[in-house]
């Protein structure tokens, strides 16, 4: 048992930087751990030359105690040739190699001879490892050093700007290809397109319908509250029909879609690149753009118009139920003050402003996929970017709407 | 291979390629022609990978020109390019299939952009290219359910759909068990004597190069380009490039000057 023991003990030594002891109480054996230590023991000699022994262990661990020790003893002693003794050493490591080095490197400072002794076969090994000239050589590319604030902000610009110019050149490549794809409807995979419009659309059906629902009931319950004071409860029924259908119905959907389906574009196509598909499928001839990105957008733009009716109606359920239930109005005079309220352009824009913005999100979405470089962190920026950009986009292009709706109306 | 008129198929002209400051490789120039198997060989890192897919067109390099049947593919029009890459198949390294497609319908993909076959010979092709690589019967299989040895050969299967007359393979062992390895080679040299193809095969396995070059080209990281071409056995027995005899015999070469 005891040599059993003495093996294992060995054994480990061998391998790592801990002592092992080991001591048997009622017939167990347990091993208390203790972090191996080392040990300068030094001898000046006659000629003004330190001898340093080293014993115990020369690991990564001890090298930082190490160093400092060493210096403040050579620069105590300032000695005239330094001997340096492996005799009792009994673990070297790559940090013990590089202790080494840096001793030589003091002695070679002071232009003082250095000489290591009694260096076993296993040690000599770890050391050959290492090469003094690689430590000093600078690196093949720079470090990137830190911008100061100018530049930083120029840098910043610059990506704008260059990011806006990628995002204008790749709608315009888009619309190349959506007339050419219109052209040739063959060329279209349409199979895909249903897929995606299943994906964006069906899928998405339940969370926009909740959202719709409880929004137009919040709306009508907030509004009658105020409207209640003038015994005008009946205009709950316009406010919430003109306000969803006006603004809020194509809005909603689109940020849902955004952040849904954009995202999701992003990241199919961000990852496709990752894996060399996007060249494997240009190497076969396709185009990516009428490939990857085509069947997404008119799925989107198809299914978007669809999304912002049923948000519509939805939120049109919920100031019903606050109507009926809250302010006493028949399901007729609500449904007849709602058709009262809506023009037949309020619906068409409706349906158009929906249309832009799923161009917009299908378009950015794919857009921030190709761009990916790199790995797996490059996916989730462009997913993340995908969605921002996309809202972004939603909410301009819906400033303009108003502003153009303004005039023509 | 000699007796025969030597017919050029790709032409590699002062190819320069780096990345930012980096210089990949620098004027590179060689010749493939047609029905032979050129492999190019060297350490990791020397820019073989990247090499081929400026070949393919998928990269523009910093200078140089390739040709293709003697389509310049640099300034090809939309229409010429078609029909450079019907005429190329291209074994990716991560074998690079689609992954929301099943193993069939990836390899019918070529076949469905470049021919108008009806559906159920697509079906038979795809039978036979999966069985050509030892696939039989996982056409409905998802590459994400395969190993990736498995995937290499179903982006082997891919490659080939169309018979193409040239076929370039990027690491096409790496990381294949030793038997997996060699029935690729027998695979490749079988398809190489049956029609005909000239193949591009980067690699560094000395037995996959022994097993199919008919010549190698060995490019040097240092030299960031071309240090040595011939046959197998014409480097091996006679190169007197010290890194062209490391490479061949397994042996580590000691220089801190790489970095200088």
């Amino acid at each position: 048992m005891e040599e059993r023991l003495r093996n294992k003990c060995k054994a480990l030594r061998d391998r790592g930087t801990f002592f092992y002891l080991a001591f048997e109480s009622y017939g167990i054996y347990s091993y208390i751990e203790l972090l191996m230590s080392y040990a300068f023991s030094i001898k000046s000699e006659q000629n003004g030359a330190l001898r340093l022994s080293i014993s115990g262990s020369m690991s990564i661990e001890n090298l930082n105690s190490m160093i400092g020790e060493f210096k403040k003893l050579f620069h105590e002693q300032s000695p005239s040739e330094l001997i340096v003794d492996l005799a009792s050493v009994e673990y070297m490591d790559s940090g013990g190699a590089l202790f080494l080095f840096e001793m030589e490197n003091e002695a070679i400072k002071k232009s003082i001879p250095f000489n290591c002794i009694n260096i076993s076969q296993k040690e000599k090994s770890i050391i050959q490892l290492l090469d003094k000239n690689i430590l000093t050589q600078p690196p093949l590319v720079p470090k990137v050093k830190d911008l100061n604030l100018i530049e930083q902000i120029g840098k910043t610009s610059l990506a704008i700007y260059d990011d806006l110019i990628d995002v204008i050149s790749f709608h315009g490549e888009l619309v190349v290809d959506m007339v050419y794809s219109l052209l040739h409807p063959f060329s279209v995979r349409w199979r895909y397109v249903l897929l995606y419009m299943k994906k964006v659309g069906v899928d998405g059906l339940p969370i926009l319908g909740l959202i719709s629902f409880l929004l137009g009931l919040i709306i009508a319950f907030m509004s009658s509250l105020q409207l209640k004071q003038f015994g005008a409860n009946i205009y709950v029924a316009s406010l919430v029909s003109i306000a969803m259908v006006r603004e809020l119905g194509p809005i909603i959907t689109a940020i849902l879609v955004a952040g849904r389906s954009g995202s999701a574009f992003a990241a199919e196509i961000g990852t496709m690149k990752v894996n060399e598909e996007v060249d494997a499928l240009i190497t076969m001839g396709f185009n990516p753009m009428r490939f990857l990105a085509i069947p997404k957008v008119f799925a989107a733009m198809l299914v978007m118009p669809i999304l912002t009716l049923f948000a519509n109606l939805f939120a049109i359920g919920g100031g019903m139920v606050v109507g009926i239930l809250g302010l006493n109005l028949t399901l007729y005079t609500y449904v007849q003050e709602t058709m009262n309220a809506l023009a037949l352009f309020d619906i068409t824009t409706s349906f158009i402003k929906s249309i832009v913005f799923a161009l917009l999100i299908a378009a950015i979405g794919c857009q921030r996929g190709f761009k990916v470089r790199g790995g797996a962190e490059a996916v989730g920026n462009a997913t993340t970017s995908a969605v921002v950009y996309a809202l972004f986009l939603i909410i301009v292009s819906d400033s303009l709407f108003a502003i153009i709706l303004h005039y023509i109306d | 291979m000699d007796n025969k008129e030597k017919e050029t198929v790709i032409n590699v002209s002062g190819l320069g390629v780096s990345y930012g400051e980096q210089v990949i490789l620098s004027d590179v120039s060689f010749t493939v022609f047609k029905g032979e198997i050129l492999v190019i060989a060297g350490e990791s890192g020397c820019g073989k990978s990247t090499l081929l897919k400026h070949m393919i067109g998928l990269h523009k390099p910093d200078t140089g020109k390739v040709t293709i049947d003697d389509i310049d593919i640099l300034n090809a029009d939309d229409e010429m390019m078609r029909r450079v890459r019907r005429n190329i198949g291209m074994l990716f390294q991560s074998s690079a299939l689609i992954g929301s497609m099943t193993l069939g319908e990836n390899v019918a993909l070529p076949l469905y952009e470049f021919t108008a076959l009806p559906d159920e010979t697509i079906e038979l092709i795809v039978k036979m290219k999966l069985a050509m690589v030892g696939l039989s019967g996982y056409e409905n299989h998802l590459p994400s359910e395969l190993s990736g040895g498995m995937k290499k050969r179903a982006g082997i299967a891919r490659a080939l759909a169309l018979d193409p007359p040239i076929l370039f393979f990027d690491e096409p062992s790496a990381g294949l068990d030793p038997v997996t390895s060699a029935g690729l080679d027998m695979l490749i040299k079988k398809i190489n004597e049956g029609v005909g193809t000239t193949m591009v095969i980067v690699t560094h396995e000395l037995q996959s190069i022994f097993a199919v070059a008919h010549r190698i080209l060995m490019l040097d990281k240092s030299k960031k380009g071309i240090i040595g071409e011939g046959t197998p056995w014409e480097l091996k027995e006679h190169s007197t490039n010290p890194r062209i005899i490391a490479f061949f015999n397994r042996r580590v070469i000691n220089d801190n000057s790489k970095g200088k």
